[in-house]
């Protein structure tokens, strides 16, 4: 504390501790929801500043797809015989919009983490003690991770791009596919909360991606399911990252996508599976989150 | 007291986690701005008496009221008039000190100039103005801290809950986090702490409520817990077994008190009512007489020992 100088009362500044916090009284539920909003908001910010002051943790976010993409298309890649043509023919418009589909997957981990690091580090107590809506804890969470999402995905299509991939659709069709993504993406912020909620310790939540990684690679990301053993394919193909990943192929016109007749079911009806896939995980999840939400006051 | 001078209210007070009775009956009462602290063991129930008065934690019987509002049917308006700061502190180190009390600004619905405005003030209260630019990762436990009591204070609340404010910090900081609180203090905020140092408790409060098992069994000042609690202890050491009965009469003869004497750990021990005076006027007859001793200090019952005490006076 400093013993020089001025030292104001907590109450200076006038009106500031008398004044009742907007949006916390008996006010009608349109001002409630607008704040609501604005609280949100103001975690938005919050979270956005830390891309600004820290871009080094983006880069680190990133790090993990980026390598991938260039281990798959050149390393994998030249081996992988995904479109009948001959080994590499094909791969890289096969396999980028699977990384695409991954990485939204993936994107799970990180709401998860971010949320049980909060929990951890006394902020949810905060949050929960202070005049603001409870839910702009989580609803901040989600918004922001839609726009580290966005960013992800440009960033890494601009890398697809430099290695030779080409969205072949029409503007529409690439930002339906787009759109899809954010989709899947979304549909998965709420399993992120409900899990980081869940989830004791952020050590815990580090170790999520010993899941993650099989439910990720178990799927039409790197290699079509008809390749992989019967019973194996077939969890791959029911696999919603695999209906997010087809669907955004027939989107950008990827040549093969097809590859002869689909064995599974699922297989032909990719851009169902990606509308319907997501809002069923959020039909699930948004629920289960609210409930894990409420239960931190037991 | 009228009810409604009481900033903190609480009567039979219960919360159970499962099988375990975290809180069997608590019942305070806070005077409008008065320090009053939660002493207690770990698991005794303060953390838990601190939350759901902060509106964390659901009560499951009982009635607590906080700035005249139940925190049951009227959390927001609680919400409203408390600041807490809890174990942890809520800091992000990714942001600025200086951004971090004006997130919490806006988070308290303040508009952009207002938060502003109120982070700098809170900045220069808690003299932090020189390192608003920097990350609080490159503070100290001391700074970390009062950038958390700065950023619970944005609405000047009426009531602030610290939970063990000073647990990990080195001495230095804690004096820093104490003088910030004497100074809220002052200056009318009513504070309601938990800690489990009883000297923590003795240098910051004016009254506490001492607690274990989930219940509150005595409330009194400072001053009347340490009377409760006893006595120091003025303790001699010795090298040599056989001087042992010399020292413990020359210690009975200056005290005029009785003297226990631990032969195995070749001490003599006292309860003295004034342990300075004993001190010095046992320290002197021994260099006079020029007895040679190991050790020599007052020492005051560990907060085991006085809740050994406390606990079976409670319960005679």
């Amino acid at each position: 504390m400093s013993t020089t100088g001025r030292t104001p009362t907590p109450t200076e500044g006038g009106t500031l501790a008398a004044a009742p916090v907007p949006g916390t009284e008996k006010d009608s539920l349109g001002s409630r929801l607008t704040w609501a909003l604005r609280d949100c908001w103001t975690i938005v910010e919050q979270e956005l500043t830390h891309l600004a002051r820290q871009p080094s943790t983006f880069a680190w976010q990133l790090g993990m797809p980026v390598v991938m993409v260039l281990m798959f298309v050149y390393v994998f890649g030249s081996a992988m015989d995904v479109t009948g043509q001959g080994a590499g023919e094909g791969y890289v418009d096969y396999a980028m919009p699977g990384m695409f589909a991954m990485t939204m997957a993936f994107g799970f981990m990180n709401t998860a983490f971010a949320v049980t690091l909060n929990k951890e580090k006394g902020f949810m107590d905060r949050y929960r003690s202070m005049p603001m809506a409870p839910s702009a804890v989580v609803t901040g969470r989600g918004v922001s991770d839609i726009i580290q999402a966005a960013v992800d995905l440009a960033t890494i299509a601009g890398i697809a791009l430099i290695v030779g991939w080409r969205a072949g659709g029409s503007l529409v069709e690439t930002l339906a596919a787009f759109g899809l993504l954010l989709w899947l993406r979304l549909a998965l912020i709420f399993v992120g909360i409900y899990l980081g909620l869940l989830i004791k310790n952020s050590e815990v939540a580090g170790s999520l991606f010993a899941v993650a990684f099989p439910l990720g690679f178990i799927s039409s990301v790197f290699a079509p399911p008809e390749m992989m053993p019967g019973w194996l394919g077939a969890v791959a193909a029911w696999n919603p990252i695999s209906s997010t990943a087809n669907a955004i192929r027939e989107l950008f016109a990827t040549p093969g996508a097809g590859l002869g007749e689909p064995s599974y079911w699922i297989d032909g009806q990719a851009l169902l599976g990606a509308v319907v896939w997501p809002a069923l995980i959020m039909a699930i999840f948004v629920p289960l989150a609210v409930r894990q939400f409420q239960n931190l006051s037991r | 007291m009228n009810p409604s001078e009481l900033t903190v209210r609480t009567r039979g007070l219960t919360k159970r986690y499962g099988a375990k009775l975290a809180l069997d009956g608590v019942d305070l009462s806070v005077p409008r701005g008065t320090v009053h602290g939660l002493l207690g063991p770990n698991g005794a129930g303060k953390t838990t008496t601190v939350r759901i008065l902060a509106t964390l934690t659901r009560s499951d019987a009982g009635e607590a009221s906080v700035a005249g509002y139940d925190v049951r049917t009227q959390p927001r308006q609680v919400r409203s008039s408390i600041g807490l700061v809890g174990q942890q502190t809520a800091i992000d180190d990714k942001l600025s000190a200086r951004q971090n009390l004006t997130t919490f600004g806006r988070l308290f619905r303040l508009d952009r100039a207002s938060a502003r405005r109120r982070a700098d003030e809170l900045l220069e209260i808690f003299g932090l103005q020189e390192s608003s630019g920097r990350s609080p990762k490159t503070f100290s436990g001391g700074m970390r801290r009062r950038l958390d009591l700065a950023a619970s204070m944005i609405l000047a609340p009426a009531v602030l809950f610290l939970d063990e404010p000073t647990t990990g910090l080195d001495p230095a900081g804690r004096r820093e986090v104490w003088q910030a609180v004497r100074e809220l203090a002052a200056q009318g905020t009513t504070v309601l702490m938990t800690t489990h140092y009883l000297d923590e408790a003795d240098q910051l409060c004016d009254r506490i409520s001492v607690i274990d098992h989930g219940r509150n069994f005595i409330e009194d000042t400072p001053a009347g817990l340490k009377r409760r609690i006893g006595d120091e202890r003025l303790e001699v050491a010795v090298a040599d077994p056989d001087a042992l009965s010399g020292v413990a009469d020359l210690v009975a003869g200056v005290t005029g008190l009785e003297v226990t004497v631990d032969r195995e750990a070749g001490r003599t021990s006292v309860a003295v009512p004034d342990g300075v005076a004993a001190l010095t006027a046992v320290a002197s007859r021994i260099q006079a007489e020029q007895i040679e001793i190991s050790d020599i200090g007052l020492r005051r019952p560990t907060l085991d020992e006085a809740f050994l005490h406390l606990t079976s006076e409670a319960t005679r």
